[in-house]
């Protein structure tokens, strides 16, 4: 792989993780720069997904660069039967750097390896999103002053969740306490429980959303369970309103609590919640840009 | 020792490969993997052989047969502990443990359907993450693939 491709969270290390925090503070104060003058950025959606698409471009314009690309790959010759190859290859030419989407896993390191220029990752099927991990990791050091010894609670679908698989390998660099709470079917897969293990991390897993758990917790990251994702759907009739957050919930719950949600949400997170200060998920999102921007500055080594 | 020799004159081998401690239930696996069914040498296969340390195996002796390393390591993915003997001039020239590589290429095929490397006209790439139990890992998906999961290409 090319060294300053960023295609998985696994490769980042503690470093490069608090270097980009950094980064992402520094164009937080001043987002408006001239850095990627003269810059050809390609974003290749090879499937559609506005919301990150939309992050991605905007972090590239405040910085002057400049955008092509496509946003669905029904209008692309991938469409024809071109290879992912090919219209890397043939991208390469044009732009400083490719920024892209793909419904196949590993699509990401696989560009990576055939062309010279850098590869951002936005997505690989349901493998990595390691944008989406930076921006939550942002957001966690902004809200928290820090990384380090904090209690991470995740709530809901554990089991297909790819940000909150991400979260637990970007987090695992600083000693989290993490604590998981997941219906029986969609649990933390084990290969995530051994990945904490083997790096000493503890953690406690619960099928009950208990306002105890809500008050130990630092931060509290919500996700969808999805109807979709239940082979027996009487279970999801069961489980569908327990794992929903209730502003009620929060009265005795830590002044530093901050709720992080990776959005679209749809109704795990009650709307009486978004006028609690606690509530983040929104800035989150606006964190993305500035995330992205430190994200296309580092691979491009221009700081 | 004595009994190797034994066996290595009884095959008459002059110049070839001797494939031994072979274990019997991966032996015509092995036999597959090599494309030995495609060779025009002669081969000799031992099967069910008696074997101190292993009860019973088996041996392959391939004559005018000398493998590549990629082709080697094909074999040592389902018979690791396998003793491979290079003859020349009917005397053993070089002796080869085998040893499962960090990163095997083109050997095994990704058993996610949605992985690219089972899209695009491409090798497959994988990281040995465990030598012991061989757990393999895609380079492309990160999906691991348990020993007895794994499908060769």
């Amino acid at each position: 792989m090319k060294k300053n491709s960023f295609v998985s969270v696994a490769d980042l290390s503690k470093e490069d993780i608090l270097r980009l925090v950094k980064s992402a503070g520094s164009f937080e104060e001043n987002p408006n720069r001239k850095i990627l003058e003269g810059k050809v950025c390609a974003t290749l959606f090879f499937e559609p997904s506005t919301r990150t698409r939309l992050s991605f471009e905007t972090a590239i314009n405040r910085l002057n660069g400049k955008v092509i690309g496509f946003s669905d790959a029904a209008t692309t010759s991938s469409s024809k039967g071109e290879t992912l190859k090919d219209t890397i290859k043939m991208v390469s030419n044009y732009a400083d750097l490719i920024i892209m989407r793909h419904y196949l896993e590993g699509a990401a390191r696989y560009a990576s390896e055939i062309t010279d220029i850098p590869i951002i990752n936005a997505g690989d099927g349901a493998n990595q999103h390691p944008s989406q991990t930076m921006l939550d990791l942002y957001s966690i050091y902004k809200t928290q002053g820090k990384l380090n010894n904090l209690t991470i609670t995740m709530v809901g679908d554990l089991k297909y969740g790819r940000t909150v698989h991400s979260l637990i390998v970007g987090m695992s660099h600083f000693k989290p306490e993490f604590e998981f709470i997941a219906p029986e079917e969609l649990r933390l897969p084990d290969t995530y429980k051994q990945f904490m293990e083997e790096k000493g991390l503890s953690y406690k897993e619960y099928t009950d959303f208990s306002e105890e758990v809500i008050n130990r917790s630092d931060i509290l990251y919500m996700t969808r369970v999805q109807r979709e994702r239940f082979t027996d759907l009487m279970e999801y009739e069961k489980v569908k309103n327990v794992y929903i957050l209730k502003n009620s919930m929060l009265k005795n719950s830590k002044e530093n609590l901050r709720i992080l949600h990776p959005l679209p949400r749809v109704n795990e997170i009650a709307y009486d919640v978004d006028d609690n200060p606690k509530a983040y998920y929104f800035e989150q999102a606006k964190n993305g840009v500035f995330a992205r921007q430190a994200i296309i500055c580092d691979v491009l080594e221009t700081n | 020792m004595i009994d190797n020799k034994k066996e290595l004159q009884i095959a008459a081998l002059q110049n070839g490969t001797v494939i031994d401690h072979i274990p019997s239930d991966q032996l015509f696996k092995v036999v597959s993997l090599l494309d030995i069914e495609n060779l025009k040498t002669p081969v000799t296969i031992g099967y069910n052989l008696d074997s101190k340390k292993m009860g019973n195996k088996g041996i392959l002796k391939i004559a005018d047969k000398f493998f590549e390393q990629d082709e080697i390591n094909r074999i040592s993915l389902i018979a690791p502990a396998v003793k491979l003997n290079i003859i020349r001039d009917y005397e053993v020239a070089e002796k080869k443990l085998l040893h499962l590589p960090d990163e095997l290429t083109g050997i095994v095929k990704c058993n996610n359907p949605k992985c690219i490397s089972n899209n695009e006209p491409m090798k497959t790439r994988f990281k040995v993450i465990d030598k012991e139990m061989v757990t393999l890992k895609c380079e492309y998906c990160e999906m691991k693939t348990k020993k007895e999961d794994i499908v060769l290409l």
